[in-house]
């Protein structure tokens, strides 16, 4: 690649940071209204592990919409599929899950999130080629369509597995917390911020450093330039598509782990919460929909400690208050 | 000299609409051809259904010898058709670097090609790390010529690229076609700046309400005031 010298270029754009600063400024004026140290430190860690399993719920839908524009309200269900074969996997390996072993735990735990992923991401392509490749570009039929994709999807669960609550036990070296001074910080949320983190940093260096990573972020702005360039989009939609699903499917093991359980309405009840993220974020933004991510969960947690009553509605809240402030969310990178 | 794309009877809808209304024209191979009409004549659609943006309903599109009006955008523009929209259409949120790696299809950008285009447009060296989105309007036409040419293109489609431009720029453009056209491409180019369209064209068509009302060459066009006030309503003095 030709190599110019960066000095020859002007200043680069002044870059917005006051969202990248919103969970700090957040978590920073919580500290005197939490009191306790060690509460407030607990209340970060949970939230940040929250933020961490949502976002990678969220980023395959933000995915989706930002390049394709598809209103997929059946997202969900990649959620609960991937909690469900992952449990599937789990279940009959329950003396590997409850070995004192961290080998063994994460022997059974890798392949138990490829399977989430993987049959996700195969239920994605069954999605697209079915549901949306006869109406890209008609949001209405997208909603309708998607929606019913979520019901068929959830009552399969049911007829398959019942309307009982699975529990699906955490592997026992993820059990505990570390503990430092009075802070007692959990094993699993640690882990969850890794993975969590992990994705987010996959998915910007894709994003960010590669040409297939161009070529996401160009169709996200212009679908019809990207093909006039000879480009054959199309493919890369259903690649993305996929990645999205399952990463949905990740996000679903993550969940079910976190909660010791999974039922067949999980991807309903999380559709919400995913959607009000990527809202948050921008709508086809993956920073802003990590930034959303966090700020909901902070929300979530925070308020739950200081005004449980409020936590109901906190999500809610928080997006008409991002949305007050930037009606296209924190970081939108196309304007719809 | 041969023509490398034809198009015959060509009819395109949009939606309801019925927009070119049996197009025929021929651009010769290494000739610079200007598409000219009035605002809403359909020569943009022309493009866009060459492009296969827009598809044809009916009729035959040639490039090369090769049929092309059933064929994919991708695929109209790996048979070595570049193209400049109305629009522009950079990729704001990208870098002026990483829209011209985008637009080096075939491989990594040519240093002696890019070296080429920074003699037309410096502004593109200077800029090459800045996000594409805070260029002026002109840098982006710039840009998105650049884009169409980093890579040799048998045809270059380009939709007025001088509209709303300062005359230096204008300037730059025009001679940047020239030297574009030297290289061997062929270039079929929507204008509504006759004196830029005067400076640039060997031949010319003339659209009105979605078909070709006049063929011929450039020359015999700015000569001729009084068939351009019957075909555009303008006269070249007015455009001086």
């Amino acid at each position: 690649m030709t190599d110019i010298a960066a000095s020859d270029a002007l200043p680069k754009p002044k870059r917005d940071l006051l969202p990248v600063l919103l969970p700090v400024i957040l978590a920073l004026a919580m500290i005197p209204l939490i009191g306790s140290g060690s509460s407030w430190v607990t209340l970060t860690m949970a939230s940040l592990a929250m933020g961490m399993m949502i976002f990678i719920m969220a980023s395959g839908l933000t995915l989706v919409f930002g390049l394709m524009d598809v209103l997929n309200f059946g997202h969900g269900a990649f959620i609960a599929v991937g909690a469900y074969i992952a449990t599937l996997v789990l279940l009959p390996l329950a003396s590997w899950v409850q070995a004192d072993s961290l080998l063994l735990n994460l022997a059974v735990l890798a392949p138990a999130a490829l399977a989430a992923m993987a049959v996700s991401g195969a239920l994605g392509l069954l999605f697209e080629r079915v549901l949306i490749l006869p109406i890209y570009g008609q949001h209405l039929k997208q909603i309708l369509m998607t929606t019913g994709g979520l019901i068929v999807a959830e009552q399969a669960l049911y007829a398959l597995w019942g309307p009982q609550i699975i529990p699906t036990p955490l592997p026992t070296s993820l059990r505990g917390s570390f503990i430092i001074g009075d802070v007692a910080i959990s094993k699993y949320r640690l882990l969850a911020m890794l993975v969590g983190l992990a994705v987010f940093l996959g998915i910007q260096l894709v994003l960010n450093r590669t040409k297939i990573g161009l070529l996401i972020r160009a169709g996200v702005e212009n679908r019809e330039m990207v093909e006039a360039l000879g480009y054959r989009i199309r493919r890369l939609f259903l690649g993305v598509f996929m990645t999205g699903s399952g990463l949905a499917g990740l996000g679903g093991i993550m969940w079910a782990l976190y909660r010791e359980q999974v039922h067949a309405s999980m991807g309903n009840d999380l559709t919400v919460l995913v959607f009000i993220v990527v809202i948050i974020g921008g709508l086809d933004s993956i920073g802003g929909c990590f930034i959303g991510a966090l700020l909901v969960a902070m929300v979530a947690n925070y308020g739950g400690f200081l005004v449980p009553k409020l936590a109901l509605v906190s999500n809610i809240l928080l997006m008409v208050a991002i949305l007050m402030w930037r009606p296209r969310g924190l970081y939108a990178v196309t304007s719809r | 000299m041969s023509d490398l794309l034809t198009l015959a009877d060509v009819h395109t809808h949009i939606g309801r609409y019925h927009i070119l209304h049996g197009v025929d024209l021929a651009v010769a191979e290494g000739q610079t051809t200007m598409l000219l009409g009035r605002n809403g004549a359909g020569k943009t659609t022309t493009l866009r259904t060459i492009m296969g943006l827009w598809p044809a309903s009916s009729g035959q599109i040639t490039l090369g010898g090769q049929r092309i009006e059933q064929s994919a955008t991708p695929d109209i523009a790996r048979m070595g058709v570049g193209y400049v929209p109305e629009s522009m259409a950079v990729f704001s949120d990208l870098t002026v670097q990483e829209n011209l790696v985008l637009a080096a299809r075939d491989g990594p950008l040519d240093d002696s090609r890019l070296e080429w285009i920074f003699g037309f447009f410096p502004a593109l060296k200077r800029f090459w790390l800045s996000r594409a989105g805070s260029l002026s309007g002109g840098q982006k036409q710039m840009l998105s010529i650049a884009r169409a040419i980093v890579e040799p293109r048998k045809l270059l489609l380009i939709d007025e690229p001088t509209k709303g431009l300062a005359p230096a720029i204008v300037m730059a453009l025009i001679e940047c076609f020239a030297e574009i056209k030297r290289r061997g491409a062929t270039i079929l180019l929507v204008e509504q700046n006759f004196y830029a369209a005067r400076e640039i064209g060997d031949a010319v068509l003339v659209m009105d309400n979605g078909r070709i009302v006049h063929r011929g060459t450039m020359a015999d066009l700015a000569q001729d005031t009084a068939l351009q006030e019957r075909l555009l309503g303008l006269s070249l003095e007015a455009h001086q």
